[in-house]
């Protein structure tokens, strides 16, 4: 199936704030397309531009997804996880006063997801045997790689074809980070997934991208169109070393 | 327990209560046990919003008074029974949280509880100025001396705030064990993160405001006919919005059994207060026992218990 998602030059902002100015990318099926920047350069905005968390003022939104296309712009985040497009939120953000069980089934509130509750969750434990074990444990009282996953299969539990991610890698120590990108890669393959996300950490993300954009203050600034056409790049060294 | 057994339960309990006032035959009781029960509505209603979603409301005093001013009204404009005033109000004050909800609830946090203390401000300016119910001066409302049936009008009055009483109680417990509950819960915990999961929370935080406001409107309808005289001063009254808040914070926020300990513990103690020492007295001792409670058990007296009891009590899985 065909699952994709096309930006077409949006702005976005928060009050008088403008922080995303005419944003165009594509992510076509079954790709892993990386969003790379530094703090502060409107990653975070991006992906909640799309979950119609932060609403685009100018520009579209379209996703194709099971062969359907759907505008995006102007719906609510309710219709948007309905349709198939799920967040992975920046730092987690679990339910820490839940049950990892409980944090799962939040993942499948709305009535589609619910519909096929038990076998997603069976799909989450199984990819994540971790969270089986600890389920009945509460969510914020578990390690920060842990959390990730719980996360991650939060995200799963709604059965997205499109997964957003947004910076796996926050507060994680180096090992973790390079764990947690495996198991995403391990995901994307077993599920079919498309899957963008934004990432700092240019090596790891590298290593799992299909493609990948570099957006700086705002503006996407650069295209690769391969991860060896990013990683052999004087403007991401520029902007990530400071050469 | 299912719903309904619960409702039979509560309700069996309430009639025991109202047999025993009734031997007493002392229509003291009836008084004091009337307020302690509009506590134990306002404070479950207050808990609805408050302990589920996490937005804490400093206008329940608003809501209140917007019940009571609704029996005002409508004792002037067409006598209608209480019940019937009952259900108006809650619609008048369920209405007004909706309202406040739509305008507010973008606002987290403090910025959220200022707006609500604002909302008190606004409504009763409103009613000083509103001439029909009485501005400034007040309203009297007389109540007839005797009803039909039950006997002394304060028994029915009492009456009818232990059915609210248990109502309130019933609906507080099963959105506690529906969806509606666990996806407050997500709102209390990270809303951010309750959104990305596709949990609708304006949709569930405006229910929530309404509910609230609902059962607090409820709470004040039958105050009027209870005081007889009602002045904005003292509809709009600190102790309203300060007890509504300090009961569930002692009693316990997670749980419908919390408000209604922390009601009947502060509402007794507060009618022991005024009877012995002075009705002066009262905020101070829910100010002190608020403090204390913050320090010692910031759970409340549901927080302090839960580990000894039942360590671990099966929730209610999401259906």
């Amino acid at each position: 199936m065909d699952n994709s998602i096309v930006i077409d030059g949006i702005d976005a902002g928060y009050g008088s704030v403008r922080v995303l100015e005419g944003v165009s990318l594509e992510v076509r099926g079954g790709e892993t397309v990386v969003l790379l920047g530094t703090n502060g350069n409107g990653k975070s905005t991006l992906m909640k531009s799309i979950m119609g968390m932060v609403p685009p003022r100018a520009g579209r939104i379209t996703a194709r997804i099971d062969g359907v296309t759907h505008h995006l712009t102007g719906r609510t985040t309710e219709e948007i996880v309905d349709l198939g497009v799920a967040l992975v939120p920046e730092g987690r953000r679990l339910f820490p006063r839940l049950s990892v069980e409980e944090n799962l089934l939040l993942g499948a509130f709305r009535p589609k997801a619910r519909a096929q509750i038990r076998t997603n969750l069976a799909f989450c434990f199984e990819a994540f045997p971790r969270l089986a074990e600890r389920r009945s444990q509460l969510a914020g009282s578990m390690s920060g790689g842990e959390q990730q996953m719980l996360a991650l299969g939060r995200a799963l539990m709604s059965a997205p074809r499109i997964l957003l991610i947004d910076e796996p890698s926050v507060g994680l120590a180096p090992v973790l980070v390079s764990r947690t990108i495996d198991k995403i890669r391990e995901l994307k393959e077993r599920y079919n997934l498309t899957v963008l996300m934004a990432e700092q950490n240019f090596p790891q993300a590298l290593r799992i991208a299909d493609r990948g954009y570099v957006i700086v203050h705002g503006r996407i600034e650069f295209e690769g169109k391969s991860a060896d056409e990013l990683n052999n790049n004087d403007l991401i060294r520029k902007f990530y070393l400071g050469l | 327990m299912r719903w309904w057994t619960f409702l039979l339960a509560c309700s069996a309990v309430a009639a025991a209560v109202f047999f025993a006032a009734c031997w007493l035959a002392n229509d003291y009781y009836f008084f004091a046990g009337y307020t302690v029960l509009q506590f134990v509505v306002l404070a479950t209603a207050w808990n609805i919003l408050g302990g589920y979603c996490g937005y804490v409301n400093f206008g329940s005093a608003a809501f209140f008074a917007v019940g009571a001013y609704t029996t005002v009204f409508f004792h002037k404009a067409l006598p209608l029974p209480i019940p019937a005033l009952v259900l108006l109000a809650g619609i008048a004050s369920g209405l007004i949280g909706l309202g406040t909800g739509y305008l507010t609830l973008r606002l987290r946090g403090a910025f959220f509880s200022i707006a609500t203390l604002a909302l008190a401000v606004v409504l009763q300016t409103l009613v000083v100025n509103w001439n029909y119910v009485g501005g400034s001066r007040g309203a009297y409302v007389v109540r007839p001396n005797e009803v039909a049936l039950i006997g002394s009008y304060v028994q029915y009055l009492f009456l009818i705030m232990l059915a609210l009483a248990v109502g309130a109680l019933a609906v507080a417990r099963a959105i506690e064990r529906s969806r509606l509950g666990f996806g407050f819960a997500t709102i209390r915990d990270d809303e951010l993160a309750a959104e990305a999961s596709g949990v609708p929370t304006l949709k569930l935080k405006l229910i929530a405001t309404t509910l609230s406001g609902a059962l607090m409107g409820m709470a004040g309808a039958p105050f009027p006919y209870y005081i007889g005289y009602l002045e904005p001063a003292s509809a709009f009254g600190l102790p309203y919005a300060v007890n509504a808040i300090a009961m569930p914070m002692i009693g316990g926020t997670t749980s419908w059994v919390g408000p209604l300990i922390g009601a009947l513990l502060l509402g007794t103690l507060q009618q022991v207060a005024t009877v012995t020492i002075s009705s002066a007295v009262n905020l101070l001792l829910v100010g002190l026992l608020l403090v204390g409670f913050v320090i010692v058990a910031p759970k409340g007296i549901v927080g302090l218990v839960q580990p000894y009891w039942g360590r671990k009590r099966k929730r209610a899985e999401p259906p």
